[in-house]
Formats: structure tokens, sequence, C-alpha cells
């Protein structure tokens, strides 16, 4: 396709993920991400692919271990109670060294919490997706472009590296439709040695497995998984600068919030106040550098979530030595740009 | 001299890790062997379960994939859609299936997901130390059922291919034996049916196999084979319980 179509946000990361050359999806219904079963249920079946609506979350997660393991591309998509469901998957992908793609479109929390959007997913996705010693690629797109766009990425690396990639995206992306034009390419998919699809006599079997009785197996292996880790975070941190250069007051954000920010930005500079923004795009690998190079000449940071504060700890990691300020709303609350532009005024400007 | 006997080519030359008088050791053979006399071992993936069969990866010689406990059915769904001609089969105890793969098993089985499930039911959890399984017989001791399974406080055994067999997307359910040689013959030739389903695209098969657990039951292998015949048969009929091709049906 080479022209733009408006697009809903959740059909959007659909259409991406089948031009990324992945025509099986393993889901579940759950608000606020039903469009991408629904149009995942209208298209695969007649692409030759695989739509399987699963007994569970825990059932759907735990197909696209298996698809992966056949070695090809797949997917599962929920929202966060679902996402709960799904870590034990997501653990022994990790554990396997499978790759996949989760789609996470967040709804606050905690427990059912409400269909509403959220951001209260940034530490599970970041910090325990599963159990054990594991990380898992994350991206946070903030249009649907970004969306379609970080669909292709996520695919990418995770093949590359062996290691599962998740979209997080919320209820506010996910629903708001916006222009969206796919890439004119084909996939280029890797070849999968590893893969189990049949040693067809001119192989040694592959074994598919993330158990290991000698701890010092176990260790050798995360060391040698933490080696991935540490070159992804290396190479492929993504973020935004948005008028950081002369910002004397930097806020962080990303997803549904970054655009809240960005408004809030734009009055505070009619106002005459240098605010900017250093948005990540991959919450894990969280940006650091980027960060810091944003916040060098800031005289104020502000992170804004649609949560009580997770991303800013690792806002603060990144920035031992700065104070960093928080403004969020949560349980499905949105923040009004005038609330954060009222934060911006309150740290004074900006005034050094 | 001739040859008249052979280890098959589907089980790799690992020792086993299993206890004396296990009777995984012959189930592991006759499934093996049934893959290879098929001429399917070049296109077979095995799901390997959470249980005593954990290893089962290292024993079959072919591809494997190790499941989360219970999600074998799943994971099996999930390669064959993603390669619908390969053959794919779950190698489950009685803890992984009954207990806390209910969903994925059940499941699988209403999908008509065509696939192969080994379902081996000695009645008890061996892996984790003998503790009771939803398999384990009324008054049978256990870790867990420490003055024998109370049906008024844990319940009443599952019978699985009983349970199964009402479900439209089962094409074959069958429970056999592995105590006597015929016993062992007759697991073999539902073994290699349910194998062959699959080839032809039935649908879903399933083969429960009565199994001992010398171990945890706390008897010897030969006692073992008393028990299951004595107490596991009657509670657990031998039989086909579905073959939809004959129209058999419980």
């Amino acid at each position: 396709m080479d022209q733009r179509v408006l697009m809903k946000g959740n059909e959007a990361i659909a259409e991406a993920v089948i031009q990324a050359g992945c025509l099986h999806f393993f889901g579940y219904p759950i608000t606020p991400q039903n469009e991408i079963n629904a149009y995942m249920s209208k298209r695969l079946p007649r692409l030759g692919g695989t739509y399987l609506q699963a007994e569970s979350e825990i059932a759907a997660v735990n197909m696209l271990y298996g698809a992966a393991a056949a070695g090809i591309r797949a997917v599962t998509s929920s929202s966060s109670p679902g996402i709960s469901l799904k870590t034990e998957g997501i653990s022994y992908m990790c554990g396997a060294d499978l790759p996949g793609l989760i789609i996470n479109v967040q709804r606050g929390g905690p427990g059912l919490g409400t269909i509403q959007p959220s951001q209260a997913d940034y530490f599970q996705a970041t910090k325990a997706p599963g159990h054990g010693d594991l990380k898992i690629l994350v991206y946070a797109p903030n249009t649907v472009q970004e969306m379609v766009d970080v669909v292709f990425t996520a695919f990418d690396l995770s093949d590359k590296y062996r290691v599962p990639a998740m979209l997080l995206a919320d209820g506010i992306l996910g629903q708001m439709m916006e222009p969206v034009q796919f890439p004119d390419q084909k996939p280029d998919i890797p070849a999968k040695p590893w893969a189990t699809n049949g040693t067809k006599g001119e192989r040694a079997p592959n074994i598919i497995n993330s158990l290991y009785l000698v701890a010092t197996e176990l260790e050798d292996k995360v060391r040698e998984r933490f080696v991935r880790y540490g070159e992804i975070e290396a190479n492929h941190s993504q973020a935004e600068n948005y008028l950081t250069d002369d910002a004397d007051v930097l806020l962080v954000a990303y997803g549904a919030s970054s655009r809240v920010a960005k408004r809030a930005i734009n009055a505070a500079r009619n106002q005459g106040i240098k605010a900017g923004m250093l948005r990540p795009v991959t919450l894990w690998p969280f940006p650091k550098k980027q960060l810091e190079a944003a916040a060098k000449n800031a005289a104020s940071i502000l992170t804004v979530e649609m949560s009580m504060g997770q991303m800013v700890e690792d806002v603060r990691l990144a920035l031992p030595d700065r104070k960093v300020q928080f403004y969020g709303r949560t349980g499905g609350v949105i923040p009004t740009p005038e609330e954060i532009l009222e934060q911006i005024k309150a740290l004074g400007g900006g005034v050094k | 001299m001739a040859v008249v006997y052979e280890k098959t080519t589907g089980l790799t030359d690992r020792p086993l890790h299993y206890c004396p008088g296990c009777t995984h050791g012959t189930i592991h053979k006759i499934v093996a062997e049934a893959v290879v006399e098929l001429g399917l071992q070049e296109k077979t993936a095995a799901v390997a379960p959470v249980g005593c069969s954990v290893l089962a990866y290292n024993y079959f010689n072919m591809d494997a994939v190790q499941a989360a406990h219970g999600r074998a059915p799943a994971v099996a769904t999930g390669i064959k859609r993603a390669l619908p001609d390969n053959i794919v089969f779950t190698y489950q105890g009685d803890g992984d299936l009954a207990a806390i793969g209910t969903a994925e098993i059940v499941h699988a089985a209403s999908r008509g997901e065509n696939i192969t499930v080994i379902f081996v039911n000695n009645a008890i959890y061996g892996m984790t130390g003998g503790q009771m399984a939803p398999t384990t017989m009324p008054g049978q001791v256990t870790q867990t059922s420490p003055y024998g399974r109370d049906t008024g406080a844990a319940g009443y055994p599952m019978r699985v291919c009983e349970l199964l067999s009402t479900l439209d997307g089962v094409a074959f359910a069958e429970r056999v034996a592995v105590d006597t040689v015929p016993n062992i013959r007759k697991a073999k030739k539902a073994i290699l049916k349910a194998f062959q389903n699959q080839v032809d695209k039935k649908g879903f098969s399933i083969v429960e196999i009565l199994s001992t657990c010398p171990t945890n039951w706390g008897l010897t292998p030969v006692e073992s084979l008393g028990y299951l015949k004595e107490k596991l048969m009657p509670y657990y009929p031998l039989g086909v319980y579905k073959d939809a091709e004959k129209g058999v049906r419980v």
C-alpha cells in the first residue's frame, strides 16, 4: 500500500501484524482490544492462516509458544487482566528463547479494574512479565502510525534476538482513528534452524525447553541470555525528542499520556515557558542515554503517567542526581492538558 | 544370525531416569515404535509435560517441545496449526492432564484438534513425591491423603476417556493398560490407531494408559501390577470409549 488509510488503532495493529508475515493469531475476548480479534477472525482464514479463539488467555499464550517453537511468526493479544494470565507463557517463551509478539491494550487495574485506558502495567511489562530472570522488548507507541511501525520492528528484533516482544498500547490508542500508511515492503523473516518443524532426516532433533536441572547450567544459560539483553540495550532503545533542545522544563511521558503532555507543552510555550519532552518509544530497553542528554540543560523534570508512578522510577534511576517530579492520574482517568500545564507552571516555569 | 529384535530408532540412547518397575519405559517404547513404524519420525514433534515424563524430550528421538504444566494440548495446537502436515503428540500424566491442564485437554478435544494424546494414568503425582491426583482411588494413601483419599473432602477420581468421549470433536478415545504382554500389544495397537487418525486428519485421538508407580504406591513392581489390575481396572475399565469411524460411543 502506498497511500494513507483511516484506521482504528486496534485494526491497524492487526493489519500490521499480518503484513509483517504473521498469519497465526491466538486470543481471547477482552475489552478494549476486541477489534484485533474481530479483524483477525475476518482476515486470517482467507489468507490461509489461523484465527483461534482459545479457551483462556493461558491456553492462547501457550499456543503462541507452540507456534513459535514450530518456527513461524505468531501473536497473541489481550488487555491487562488477561496479560496477568499470560505471564506463565511469557516466562516459558523467555526460558526457551522463543520469539513472538504479545499485545497489551492496557486498561485500569488492579483486579478487574475498569475498561478505561491506563498505563498501570508498566512495572509488569518492564520488570516482571513472568517469573525468573528475564526481559522482553516493550514498545509503547503514541500514534496509530507508530503502532504499525513498531509491529514490524518488534517482530524483527524478536526473531533476531529470540526474545519475546510486547506492544504496550492502551484503550485510547486502541480505540482512536488516525490516518496510517503501511510500509511497502515484504517482511524479511530469518531462517530458524532451531525450530521443531520436523528433522526431515536432515538434522539431529531440535528441543525447545526451559528446564535445566543443574544449577550452573541454568546460570550459564541465563547469563548468555543477559548478554543478548545487553546487546539490545546498547543498540535498540528508541525515544522521541520534542522541543528538548532549549527546554527548561523536561517532561517524560510515553503512549497516550505523551499526547496530552505534548498539548500542555505547546500551551506552556505559548505562555513563554520553555517546555519539552523526552518520549520513550521503547520502555525496555529504557532510553537512558537519550534521557540523560535531554535532561542535561533542563532545570526541572516532570514525569507524567496514567498510573500512580511507575516509569518515574526508571527516570529517577537514569538521573540519580536530579529531582524528578511526578504527575499522574489513574483508574482509567486521562489527565487533561490544563492539569499538566498547571504542573509545569508549578515548577517555577522552568526558571533555573 | 538373523536379527529378530532391535531397539527402536524412535528412542535415543539416553538411559531412562524412571524408577525400577515404572511402566513409563514400556510406554515410551511402544509410542516410539508406533511413530517409526508409521514412517512419521522425521516430521513429528513430541510435546513433553511437567511431571515424571518431563525429560521425555531427551528420550524421543525426534523434535520435542517441553510445555508448561498442563498446557501440552495448547502447545501442540500451536505447532499443529503452524504445520498442519506435521505430526504432533502430547505425552501427559494424570496431574498434568486431569488437574492443572483440564481446560486445555477438554478444549483441544472439543475443537477436534488433529493431534494425538498419550495419557499416562498412574493415579498419583510421581515427580513431586506422591501426592493425591485427580485420578487417585477412593481410600488410596498418598503423601497428601495420608488417611486414604476421603471422597467427602477430596471428591472422586476422574474418568478422562469417559468424559472426553461425550465431545463431538473426539475421533478416538481408548483406555488400555501395560500390565501384561497381551495388554501391551493392545496398547500399541491403540497408539498406532491414534497416530494413523492424525495422518488421516480425523481429529483428536487419545489413548489413556493405566500405569504403575511402585515408588509412590509403596509397593514392589510386581505388587504394583497387581494393584493396577485389582484396584484401578475396575474403576477405569479398559476399552474403546469413542471411535467416530465405527460409531462407538459410551
